[in-house]
């Protein structure tokens, strides 16, 4: 009796340390939903085909990633709006350097992180050191990069050797490389937020920058450190898509709006804008919410407006869902 | 009372070196001098309790020894070495801990991340959640309410006190030399404090300086050994408890010269009807609320920080309405549930906080000033630049009736001096017609001219036949304006007081259980 108190505790224990939050049991219902639509209205596909279900998770990646870093800075009570021209530097820059030889892989790599780790410093210190509000300094810093590749690239330049595509389209086993490397993101988000000095700071900032400094923590740098790992998860996402792509165009990122998707799912998997608040694995919930949406309505063929339609309805009534509850909460 | 630092006696105290001392520390706010000149000593092993009313300097001081704030001059020397903090990091470093006033946690975290924030246990920046629950628990432990609360509860479960010694216990877990506790007892309930008490003599015995801000003398009086008192951001006095009674004190903390002309008061037969009665009225703040306001009359609320004074006129506005109990407007029976019903009913309210609630900065006075009669005009109403409907002419009228000095009505409202900006607040409301006004701290951080122009205007409301209930925690504005005073103390009306009661009374009511009547016979005894 006492040793099942003992594993139930453990278990709630558990739960409460990697906080599943809420938001995956409306990510069931929406994947239960879309599928007996399907059965009733298509071909049934979304339960009977397995590389339907995988192809789910994989359309999710690139969003995902990015995701990652978004909850970061918001949970840090910044935003960064320059996500998706990052994305599309690395995809540009990364196909430009390769030109199609394996060989120049590593050097590539190393040239587009650089990229990104040096556009996150510049987001961070603009907020920090010039106390520029976040909406405005990342949408500026989004602004400068497009200019700077429009004026660079004018269409898919250069191309990436077939070896780096098996990071798109490679497999591990059934699992394909890109899921794998979605859960790597997420996961490291997670020990950072959880387990991490620089997650429980960054809780800290984004929960009351004016008590983090009381309580004698330089704030600043928390907030440079987690603009520079987001401007890398995009660095990942710009890799992943010029992979999938072949080759990168300065038009990927913004076409992919991975700007305000990002943040879209970073809301509705629960983490509030306002900062202080949330973790990774909503926000992946939150994805996966989006690419089940996208896979059912392809399965029924619906007017993909409709499909826009429902995903902002999605995120005011995620969030307006979170706000009654803190309402509730609080009284 | 005119000499300003305890002279060295020989007492065995005075013999050790003080651990930390501040001299001649000035800290100036935009249009207000919050401390000017200021020395303190403290030593090890004592508890030094700071008074002096709102206002008078005590959390400002505090928050340049904690480095939350940087003196603009002055020195700040510990265990005899002269310091410099530019961030509460720097004096945490150096063994100066602080529990604020105002509440610092940080409400999604669990109790011991918000002890050990900023500091957790850890090995390669990986924190070692499980370390830090421990320590989370013997700090607890520490303070005797390891039973209360648990180091892995989340802090917006914890009730106010809960929270207060959660503050206490991340204060004391920085093993601190000089630890400052400002108000650390407002929140907290009778065996609460008790706890407080022992872990201070605790801390004390260790030989730890303990400066204490308290607003209860009473509790100044069992806990401390030395007091200072601080005036209008000056140093009053420090004493030793033996040396002073509390009524002492209490002359210390409010004596002044007089600071300017207030007009007359008002003539008992000028008071007309009772436009305002509130019965055994209550809400989560305030409880038993029952008082009269007459035409006419200016009914002063006195109180300190946290007694419910602003909470009272929040009630009565609909801010955060009664729960219970029943409020008459004009002779009617009304539950206030908003500010819209409130205007409605011919109320006015001019708040405390004027930068966040009485203005809006951005806009043009002109805009400023018809807020209230833009905000209770139907929709389809015509409006003219410098007025509504027919009253065309209404800012001009206002402007002149506030007496604003400004050369134009389109400047914004943020660029007036705090003393005009009020004037503007004033103004809205004179638009809206209102026959019973509200002022939460009518003079707070403004210069004397205008002060006293605001006192006249005041006044003249009264003289119109108008009701106000000027609520203030300068002491002097209650005196000089009140027709009669209410005294409130811990949430609920502490008594009332005839005009020209002194400040004194006023200060003894509003510190603790005294009641009117014995605070006439102490503060007549003090006088004698």
């Amino acid at each position: 009796m006492t040793t099942i108190t003992v594993s139930e505790n453990r278990f709630k224990q558990f739960l409460r340390t990697i906080h599943i939050p809420p938001v995956f049991l409306f990510l069931v219902f929406i994947f239960l939903l879309g599928g007996i639509l399907d059965q009733i209205f298509s071909d049934g596909q979304i339960f009977k085909n397995p590389p339907i279900l995988l192809n789910i998770v994989v359309r999710s990646v690139p969003l995902g990633i990015v995701a990652v870093g978004q909850t970061l800075v918001i949970i840090g009570a910044s935003i960064d709006l320059s996500v998706a021209y990052t994305i599309s530097i690395t995809a540009v820059m990364a196909s430009f350097v390769m030109q199609g030889n394996s060989a120049n892989v590593p050097k590539a790599i190393l040239v587009v992180f650089a990229i990104g780790a040096v556009i996150g410093l510049v987001n961070g210190l603009t907020i920090t050191k010039l106390h520029v509000n976040s909406f405005i300094a990342t949408l500026g810093v989004g602004l400068i990069i497009k200019g700077i590749i429009n004026a660079t690239f004018s269409n898919y330049t250069g191309s990436v050797p077939d070896s780096f595509q098996y990071f798109g389209y490679g497999a591990f086993g059934i699992i394909p490389v890109a899921i794998l490397i979605l859960l790597m993101v997420v996961i490291a988000g997670w020990l950072l937020l959880s387990r991490s000095k620089f997650g429980f700071h960054l809780y800290g900032v984004g929960g009351n920058v004016e008590v983090a400094r009381l309580s004698g923590l330089r704030t600043d740098g928390v907030l440079i450190i987690a603009h520079v790992l987001c401007s890398l998860t995009a660095v990942l996402t710009g890799l992943f898509l010029v992979s999938r792509l072949q080759s990168g165009a300065p038009w990927v990122g913004p076409d992919g709006i991975y700007d305000l998707e990002s943040v879209a799912t970073t809301v509705v998997g629960g983490t509030a804008l306002a900062g202080g608040k949330g973790g990774v694995w909503g926000t992946l919930a939150g994805v996966l919410i989006f690419g089940v949406l996208d896979t059912t309505f392809n399965q029924l063929g619906v007017n993909p407006y409709l499909k826009t339609v429902l995903r902002g309805a999605i995120i005011v009534l995620a969030v307006a869902s979170y706000t009654f509850r803190s309402k509730k909460d609080a009284a | 009372m005119t000499d300003q630092t305890l002279k060295s006696e020989s007492s065995p105290i005075e013999t050790l070196a003080p651990l930390t001392e501040v001299c001649n520390i000035s800290k100036r706010f935009p249009g207000v001098v919050a401390l000017d000149d200021v020395s303190v000593k403290f030593y090890p092993g004592e508890v030094h309790a700071v008074v002096g009313e709102n206002g008078a300097g005590k959390s400002t001081l505090m928050k340049i020894m904690a480095g939350a704030y940087t003196p603009d001059s002055g020195e700040i020397y510990l265990s005899g070495e002269k310091v410099l903090f530019t961030h509460p990091q720097e004096a945490q470093e150096k063994g100066i801990s602080i529990i604020y006033q105002e509440f610092n946690l940080l409400p999604e975290r669990t109790v011991a991340a918000n002890i050990f924030f900023g500091r957790e246990p850890s090995k390669y920046g990986v924190v070692d959640t499980r370390e830090m629950n421990k320590q989370a628990s013997a700090v607890l432990r520490e303070i005797g309410v390891e039973q209360m609360i648990s180091p892995t509860t989340q802090a917006s479960s914890l009730s106010v006190a809960e929270q207060q010694l959660v503050e206490i216990a991340k204060a004391i877990s920085f093993k601190a030399k000089v630890l400052i506790m400002d108000e650390p007892t407002a929140a907290l309930t009778y065996t609460e404090v008790k706890l407080l008490d022992d872990l201070i003599q605790r801390l004390k015995s260790r030989g730890m300086a303990i400066i204490f801000i308290s607003h209860r003398l009473i509790e100044v009086f069992d806990i401390a050994e030395k007091i200072t008192v601080l005036k209008d951001g000056q140093l009053v006095k420090t004493t030793k408890k033996a040396e002073v009674t509390p009524s002492d004190v209490v002359f210390l903390m409010v004596g002044r010269a007089l600071d300017h002309y207030f007009p007359p008061l008002g003539k008992p037969e000028d008071f007309g009807d009772v436009v305002l009665r509130v019965t055994d009225a209550s809400n989560q703040f305030i409880k038993g609320i029952s008082f009269e306001l007459r035409r006419g009359e200016v009914l002063g609320i006195a109180g300190l920080q946290g007694s419910g004074r602003t909470e009272l006129a929040q009630a009565l506005f609909g801010v955060a309405p009664f729960e219970s109990g029943s409020m008459e407007l004009h002779g009617k029976a009304i539950a206030v549930k908003n500010p819209s019903m409130a205007i409605r009913n011919k109320m006015a309210f001019v708040t405390e906080d004027r930068k966040s609630e009485g203005i809006a900065p951005r806009q043009p006075i002109r805009d400023n000033m018809l807020m209230t009669v833009r905000a209770i005009q139907s929709v389809f109403g015509v409006i003219h630049k410098d007025g509504i409907g027919k009253s065309r002419k209404l800012v001009p009228m206002l402007g002149k009736q506030v007496d604003i000095r400004t050369d134009s009505f389109d400047r914004e409202a943020q660029f007036l001096s705090g003393g005009n900006q009020q004037k503007v607040v004033l103004a809205k409301w004179l638009a809206s017609d209102a026959n019973v006004f509200i002022f939460d701290e009518p003079t707070r951080g403004i210069d004397v001219e205008s002060k006293a122009s605001i006192h006249d205007m005041i006044r003249d409301l009264t003289n119109r036949g108008i009701a106000v209930l000027m609520i203030s925690s300068e002491l002097p504005e209650i005196v000089g304006m009140s027709d009669r005073i209410l005294v409130m103390w811990d949430r609920q009306i502490a008594g009332e007081l005839p005009a020209k009661s002194s400040e004194q009374e006023i200060m003894l009511m509003a510190t603790g259980h005294v009641d009117a009547k014995s605070a006439k016979n102490i503060s007549k005894a003090g006088e004698e």
